[in-house]
């Protein structure tokens, strides 16, 4: 079969094998960093579904991480659940609840979508502060040291060392790219690029446009909650501020700073603001001015993010 | 070709509120022909074709395509069932190139869901250049779609219709706002189409409805004023009196 966009697809082969090698070069530390950046570089992309290549603003999308916290956390925490159920019970259950908030939410629009997602995040929020005593609330769980390895087909997987938490974030973040590819590239892809365009058009054109969008969504949200699933599990660690407003900006910011409708602009936006917010926060407390100052820059001169600007100047395959 | 009814509707009624757009409007269409629906301003023209493409709901009455009732599928499934509506402000995709403008609507007659089946690909390429020689924007199918002139951009409109091969197309002012040589040109497409579809054509130039329609029906006030062949159309005295007041 032939590929719809090949330049990309290898563009993407390069990155993954690019990232593979990092871990040869960087330091113990970075490749922790490393680590992190790829968990919610899944989650930025997931939400790059949604706001990107479908035109839809979601200022929620931490209610979806945090179904995939609690639900892999809280089943391996008192239920002893191994890692690998546990995780598919994170992922299963930001698949339902994305489902379900999406059947309610995609009946708004623009700024209404906007405050709708915000107020069901709200919720889950508070819910999750409400029920201290089993999540934990704002302190949260650690999860026990004896839920941080498992075997899986004869692979012993340990938590506790780096380099396997690499290696299993980026088998992840792979699937991720390829399953996006797949979604977002060529005929598919087409679709979800005519509702953002002109929703009525595409209706008119004979395509039931609340299908798509949920479809949309329910991916979108079932990625951010493997991406929370995934960090609960492999930092042993659950609690409320999984659930927090900032981290649903963050999901926007990361995206948007990379570029929006970019399959791998949500890695690059969640790279260069992941290591800038450490670096800077090691350096001045008031970082947050900074990143700031950086994001005017940003939409001045690349209102389209990074890899998006890159895209409307030179590479339109970049998509 | 015989005489086959393809779109009936009964009693059919809009409202926005308290003002009544469309009144109690009983209306047939024929297999195969092409039909002018006219009328001053305001007549309720865009109103009516709203309802029978699914855009509008209606507040009274029933639409019935190809014998089935219709009234209450949404828009995107009478598209489905053969009902295509080109609108009357340009309405394509502007930031895509003219072939994908079209590509997308015969996806969506080829290949309609979002894990539809693969290996269509080059049937819609196919088709795609089918309705791009037909309207005669082969040697653009590769320009950015708000690039195109204004008159292409019509002519894209319908080609996109036409890629969805509609059993009834309906066709809302195709030639509002162009030149007199490219209103030549949209008539000679619409003439073409004729043999494909069945046509309903909304048009407020009289010498394309003359030069086009088997049949006309004149609406005003939301209601059917005259209906039938050019010639008794222009005939008909209360046309004239809606038309040039009735001079009394």
């Amino acid at each position: 079969m032939r590929s719809a966009n090949p330049r990309l697809l290898l563009l993407c082969a390069a990155v993954v094998a690019a990232l593979f090698a990092l871990q040869f070069v960087l330091s113990e530390y970075l490749v922790l960093t490393a680590t992190r950046i790829l968990i919610l570089a899944i989650f930025a992309m997931g939400y790059n579904m949604l706001m990107g290549y479908t035109g839809m603003l979601s200022l929620g999308h931490a209610m979806f991480f945090a179904a995939g916290v609690y639900a892999a956390g809280l089943s391996s925490y008192y239920w002893g659940l191994s890692l690998p159920l546990a995780f598919v019970l994170g992922v299963g259950a930001s698949f339902a609840v994305s489902l379900v908030t999406g059947l309610l939410v995609l009946r708004t629009q623009a700024v209404a979508f906007m405050i709708v997602t915000l107020m069901f995040a709200q919720v889950t929020y508070l819910t999750t502060l409400q029920f201290s005593d089993i999540t934990g609330g704002d302190q949260g769980l650690t999860l026990p040291t004896g839920a941080r390895g498992f075997t899986l087909m004869g692979i012993a997987v340990d938590l506790t060392r780096d380099s396997h938490r690499y290696n299993l974030a980026l088998a992840l973040f792979t699937a991720t790219l390829a399953g996006l590819f797949a979604l977002t590239q060529g005929r598919r892809g087409r679709l979800f690029a005519a509702v953002r365009e002109n929703a009525g058009r595409t209706e008119m054109l004979g395509f039931n446009t609340f299908r798509i969008r949920l479809v949309a969504f329910v991916v979108s949200g079932t990625l951010s909650g493997m991406s929370g699933a995934l960090y609960a599990l492999m930092f042993g660690y659950i609690g409320s501020a999984f659930a927090g407003f900032e981290l649903s900006i963050e999901a926007l910011l990361f995206t948007l700073v990379g570029g929006p409708g970019t399959l791998l602009g949500p890695l690059l936006g969640t790279g260069v603001m992941t290591l800038l917010i450490d670096r800077l926060s090691g350096v001045t407390s008031a970082y947050l001015i900074v990143v700031g100052a950086l994001l005017i820059a940003v939409n001045q001169w690349a209102p389209a993010g990074l890899l998006g600007t890159l895209r409307d100047r030179r590479l339109p395959w970049l998509k | 070709m015989a005489e086959v009814t393809l779109l009936t509707t009964r009693g059919l009624c809009r409202d926005f509120d308290g003002l009544r757009a469309v009144d109690d409007v009983d209306f047939t269409l024929e297999t195969g022909e092409i039909h002018a629906i006219i009328g001053p301003n305001g007549a309720g023209k865009s109103t009516f074709v709203s309802l029978l493409s699914g855009r509008l709901r209606p507040t009274a009455g029933r639409v019935i395509f190809d014998g089935r009732d219709v009234t209450r599928l949404p828009a995107h499934a009478r598209v489905r069932l053969g009902i295509a509506y080109t609108f009357q402000i340009t309405n394509i995709y502007t930031s895509m190139s003219v072939a994908e403008n079209i590509a997308l609507a015969a996806q969506s007659r080829l290949s309609p869901g979002l894990f539809g089946r693969g290996g269509v690909g080059p049937r819609i390429t196919e088709a795609t250049q089918a309705a791009a020689r037909a309207v005669g924007l082969t040697e653009r199918l590769n320009a950015r779609a708000g690039d195109l002139a204004y008159g292409h951009q019509r002519l894209l409109e319908i080609a996109m219709g036409l890629a969805l091969s509609p059993r009834l197309l309906i066709l809302d002012e195709p030639t509002q706002g162009l030149s007199d040589a490219e209103i030549a040109g949209v008539t000679e497409v619409v003439r073409q189409l004729a043999s494909r579809a069945t046509i309903l054509l909304i048009e407020h130039n009289m010498d394309v409805v003359m030069a086009l329609a088997r049949r006309i029906t004149v609406l005003d006030r939301g209601a059917i004023l005259a209906q039938g062949t050019p010639e008794e159309i222009v005939a008909d005295p209360a046309v004239q009196a809606a038309y040039l007041g009735d001079g009394a």
